[in-house]
């Protein structure tokens, strides 16, 4: 519970979070709320020797409408996006599993850039841009790009973010009246989840699965299958087609899945496949 | 002569048994109180724990060079450098049997290390930090020896934990009074069954881990240690053993303390380490243990394979009771390691009127962390083994639980009731509380919900599990705890004294770490002489403010030490009334005191207020002949017997046979704890025992994979509960008051805990019947219950 020595900075603008970055390369981790970061470092198993804390960066922190997207600062905590009545209406989705990570203290620190940055497969929002398609912007030394949900989450724990790159933003679709559903599978309320699955039905369908895999991942032939006008029974049936899941404590691979094709098909069966 | 112009303010009659708001809460709500961790020490230097990695090895060597030269580090030390600072080895107080196998140990390990965790080198140094990061740096070379980790494997001596001993087996204990009329009874049963139960390990994981600062007295030698510790008695005891300082130059102070569980009822290695080291190296030392060192270094709970058989006649009446435990000990005995099953063993005939009674429990060696006591210690492994087993009788014989019980219950009349075991069951009475809690529970109205949704094949199943417990707490009769070999004897001490002001002070033996004793025994003062419980201050927990007691476990504190505050306030009175019949020219005979105030019976505007009485024993100016000043009075009392509180809990479950997933829907519990100080305090004991005997049942298992590691060693994967797994209790009660005590007190920290485990794992095999499922070993994790339903089907394809 003690971490090793490190160095610590705190900018005040984004330009000088990058330089940071760019000075000190693969020795310096972002820091923003915390949560997955400082539990790795007190046990020892991270050990950067330059935290960059951009904590202090309030202008990543927003939720606003643009057009028919709503668009998510990277530092907005997740309490913010769990209680945001422009998410409750337009992206229910979002605002609903932001209210299932881990315990009120967590949310009050959490961010979303930084949960989805991680890029943890048993984390619960990486699935959720995942279902919803999202677009998440990237900044570093040559400016800004923009990278679809789909193309970022690379390997365990590894993203399509360079090292000297800060994610400042998620956009997501405004969804205002499509089926969805959040099925999240565990022991205890603060836990992750053991499997689960964020859902979309809207015309088309996105389904992507939590803790599946060493991504976060797409259930591609579930979509396929309900696009193609099966039901949630038949559909939910190829939640793990391609699939590697873990076995660990909780759950062994088999288990995870059974449970992706009960939880899929419950999920599809909420956001209205019949 | 009046001491105070506004005497103490009189209690609204009969403080006890009303809902005071505990007066503890307030400093730890706002963070106020002080725990070990908080203890500023100018000058302090920090210790860090280099621990084996390695469940099982022979230490090659130990380089300490590198660690040694890093920044602010003042010494390193490895167990072979301290050999000779040790007085005595680590103490074991409970030696079952004359030729039970206890192997030395030291607070540092030498030779061999036996458990992952065992320590065997200490850093020095200026900061926590350079301690931690120089700790690091400790090179320790270990040739690994082969894991012993399941309890069927060391009772076969395959691989020996401890080559000197020549066996894995530290005891075997028996209990068997008559051993014919066990046979004839399963000889002549109309049903019998045999069941194969296991407790898994559980880690404690008080809120406040622990921790121990020892500070020398820059004069004459002395020494005080703050530790987190239950038993601060007991510890300086020890300590004086263990170390060679005078008992007489010891002090021992336990500030707030987090939580125990049990797991503070010990003598540990960094207590020792840490006072040995204070006196070599003449400065203040601290440590301060870890949540993830908590999981290996602090004592684990249970670990049992549990052999229960019953044989019935044909009416389901219980003729006798046969139970084979194997008690996993761990890689060394701590201080009662060897006893903790023992302290279930008289319990496993549960509630019932069993004719016939057998029990052995063979303690073996694993190489993991040892066993000691957890929140029941004993007596929820055997209540679970036999509530288990009669729902499985009465499974057998396809009758309800609740009428296999009520057919088997110890009538009242029959109280005190003397066991086959051997113990005297001091009172009881089962079937009112059975009945009110299935009343509570609405019983057959959820067995018809349960046979509509079996008919219906839902995915969601209900279950019903039934518990109907009793405990053996109030520790202990001196004499019975000899009998067992114990190392100590089970009273409690307690003063009271009125000051000059009136105001009331008692000291306490006991040491609380959260259960509310300054509330209860300040209560229990202020209804005997009339005041209020503000103007009472309770002292504990201090070797050199309270020097006897015995300390806090068990379920002991209020049905002895209660009961030791209660006699010496007793004594008070009759002091205080001789001095008052002297000042007021009365018959003490024919004083009353109530309100405060002594008072002439038949005359009540002749009276005398208690705190005037007070401070004329304290000036002592007029003090009849032969009364030594001052109004203060001891007891030390040892109890005759044993308490055993008792009542019925009700589980609900709904499992979903999709996922395996449990929830408890409903919890109703009936407890009978006998006459209640404080049923607040009672009723916040029963949530977090409950809950915590449910966290067993459901969520907590130490994991060790086949190499000895331990693969549960943070909170992420250890699954303490939180609120939100539970709905909110149903609780009643109903009162036996105990004749072992004056105020008829039974006990109530672990009843809870003892009652939950097997009523809710009895509702999950219940939910799962129809599956065929007939047992499921705990935590019943969704995917153990998925598994067991698969399983059950494919065998009945």
């Amino acid at each position: 519970m003690i971490p090793a020595s490190f160095d610590y900075a705190r900018p005040t603008s984004l330009d000088e979070a990058l330089g940071l970055l760019a000075e000190h390369g693969d020795d310096a981790k972002l820091l923003a709320g915390g949560h997955s970061l400082l539990p790795l470092m007190k046990l020892r198993l991270a050990a950067p020797s330059m935290l960059v804390d951009i904590g202090r960066l309030r202008d990543l922190d927003y939720i606003r409408e643009d057009g028919d997207r709503v668009r998510i600062g990277a530092l907005t905590r997740h309490t913010d996006v769990e209680h945001s009545d422009l998410l409750a209406r337009e992206v229910p989705l979002l605002a609903h599993a932001a209210g299932q990570v881990g315990d009120p203290q967590v949310r009050h620190r959490g961010t979303i850039g930084g949960s989805i940055a991680h890029g943890d497969p048993a984390s619960d929002l990486p699935a959720v841009v995942l279902a919803l398609g999202a677009t998440l912007t990237a900044v570093g030394p040559s400016g800004s790009r923009e990278i679809p949900a789909g193309d970022f989450f690379q390997g365990f724990l590894e993203t399509a973010l360079a090292p000297d790159e800060v994610l400042t933003e998620i956009s997501v679709p405004r969804l205002a009246g499509a089926g969805w559903s959040f099925q999240k599978f565990n022991r205890r309320a603060q836990d992750w989840a053991i499997v689960g699955v964020a859902a979309v039905h809207n015309g088309s369908t996105g389904v992507a699965l939590v803790n599946m895999g060493s991504t976060p991942v797409r259930a591609a032939a579930v979509e396929q299958a309900v696009d193609g006008g099966a039901g949630a029974a038949d559909a939910a049936a190829h939640a793990a087609d391609g699939l590697e899941p873990p076995s660990d404590l909780n759950a062994s691979a088999e288990y995870r899945r059974h449970l992706a094709q009960v939880l899929v098909r419950r999920a599809l069966q909420e956001a209205g496949v019949s | 002569m009046t001491a105070l112009d506004t005497p103490p303010a009189a209690a609204p009659a009969g403080v006890l048994g009303t809902r005071l708001r505990r007066r503890e809460d307030p400093a730890l709500l706002t963070g106020e109180s002080r725990f070990v961790a908080d203890l500023v020490v100018p000058g302090a230097l920090h210790l860090a724990i280099v621990r084996s990695q390695v469940a099982h090895g022979r230490i090659r060597s130990i380089d300490t060079a590198e660690a040694t030269a890093m920044p602010g580090v003042v010494a390193v030390f490895t167990g072979d450098d301290l050999a000779g600072d040790w007085a005595a080895p680590m103490p074991c107080a409970w030696p079952v049997t004359p030729d039970m196998k206890n192997p030395v140990h030291h607070p540092l390990a030498t030779g061999t290390v036996n458990y992952q965790g065992d320590a065997v080198a200490v850093v020095v140094a200026r900061s926590e930090y350079e301690a931690h990061d120089a700790a690091e740096a400790v090179v320790v070379d270990i040739e690994s020896l082969p894991a012993v980790v399941d309890l069927d494997d060391a009772m076969t001596d395959r691989v020996l934990v401890h080559e000197s001993l020549g066996t894995n087996r530290s005891y075997t204990w028996e209990l068997t009074p008559d051993p014919d009329a066990v046979e004839r009874a399963f000889a002549e049963a109309a049903h019998t069954v045999s069941e194969r139960y296991v407790q898994q390990r559980l880690i404690p994981s008080p809120m406040e881990p622990r921790g121990v600062v020892v500070v020398p007295q820059p004069f004459g030698g002395d020494v005080t240690v703050y530790s987190s510790t239950q038993i601060p008695h007991i510890l300086k005891v020890m300590l004086a053993v263990t170390t060679g300082i005078p008992e007489t130059a010891l002090r021992v102070v336990a500030p707030s303390v987090g939580g125990g569980f049990g797991a503070k009822l010990n003598v540990y290695a960094e207590e020792i380490l840490a006072t040995v080291l204070a006196r070599k190296l003449r400065q203040p030392v601290r440590w301060v243990e870890e949540r993830s060192e908590h999981s290996v270094a602090t004592v684990h709970g249970r670990g049992q394979i549990q052999h229960i058989e019953l044989a019935a006649d044909a009416d389901g009446k219980v003729t006798a009771v046969r139970v084979r435990l194997i008690g996993d000990m761990g890689g060394y005995l701590q201080l009662i390691t060897p006893g903790i099953p023992l302290l279930g063993s008289f319990l496993y005939g549960g509630v019932y009127d069993i004719p016939a009674f057998s029990f052995s429990c063979t303690g073996v060696f694993t190489t993991k962390t040892p066993t000691d006591a957890y929140r029941g210690a004993g007596r929820p492994e055997a209540t679970y083994a036999i509530e288990r087993a009669m729902s499985a009788l009465a499974d057998e014989m396809g009758i309800d639980p609740a009428e296999l019980r009520r057919r088997n219950f110890i009538s009242a009349d029959k109280f005190p009731y003397t066991a086959a075991a051997g113990l005297v069951y001091d009172s009881g009475n089962y079937g009112p509380a059975l009945e009110r809690a299935l009343q509570m529970a609405g019983y057959d109205d959820l067995r018809a919900e349960q046979a509509r949704r079996r008919e219906a094949g839902d995915s969601k199943q209900l279950g019903i599990g039934i518990s109907s417990y009793f405990e053996m707490c109030g520790l202990a009769p001196s004499r019975a705890l000899g009998g067992l070999g114990f190392g100590s004897g089970g009273w409690e001490a307690a003063t009271v004294r009125v000051l000059p002001t009136g105001k009331v002070q008692v000291v306490t033996g006991t040491a609380p770490h959260g259960q509310g004793h300054e509330t209860s025994w300040a209560m229990i003062v202020a209804d005997k002489l009339g005041i209020d419980p503000a103007d009472v201050d309770v002292l504990h927990s201090d070797t050199a403010i309270a020097p006897h007691g015995l300390d806090t476990y068990g379920s002991r504190s209020l049905a002895v030490g209660g009961t030791a505050v209660y006699l010496a306030t007793d004594r008070v009175i009759d002091k205080a009334r001789t001095i008052a019949a002297h000042l007021i020219e009365a018959s003490a005979d024919d004083l009353e005191l109530s309100g405060g105030t002594f008072r002439v019976k038949g005359s009540p505007d002749r009276g005398i207020a208690l705190s005037d009485v007070a401070f004329s024993a304290f000036t002592a100016h007029n003090l009849p002949d032969g009364v030594e000043p001052n109004l203060e009075a001891s007891s030390h009392f040892d109890p005759p017997n044993f308490t055993f509180p008792f009542g019925t809990h009700v589980c609900v479950v709904e499992v979903d046979t999709e996922t395996g997933a449990v929830a408890v829907a409903r919890y109703i519990a009936v407890d009978d704890c006998g006459n209640q100080v404080n049923p607040m305090i009672v009723e916040g004991q029963l949530h977090g025992g409950i809950v915590q005997g449910a966290a067993q049942a459901l969520l907590e298992e130490a994991v060790y994979d086949d190499d000895g590691n331990l693969v549960t060693s943070s909170l992420l994967d250890y699954m303490v509960p939180s609120a939100t797994e539970f709905p909110s209790f149903e609780l009643d009660h109903t009162v036996t008051p105990s004749p072992s005590n004056p105020m008829g007190v039974k006990g109530v920290g672990e009843a809870g805990t003892i009652a939950s485990a097997p009523a809710v794992m009895n509702a999950i095999v219940d939910a799962l019947r129809p599956f065929g499922v007939r047992d499921i070993t705990m935590p019943a994790s969704p995917q153990r219950v998925w598994q067991a339903i698969t399983s059950a089907q494919g065998a009945a394809r």
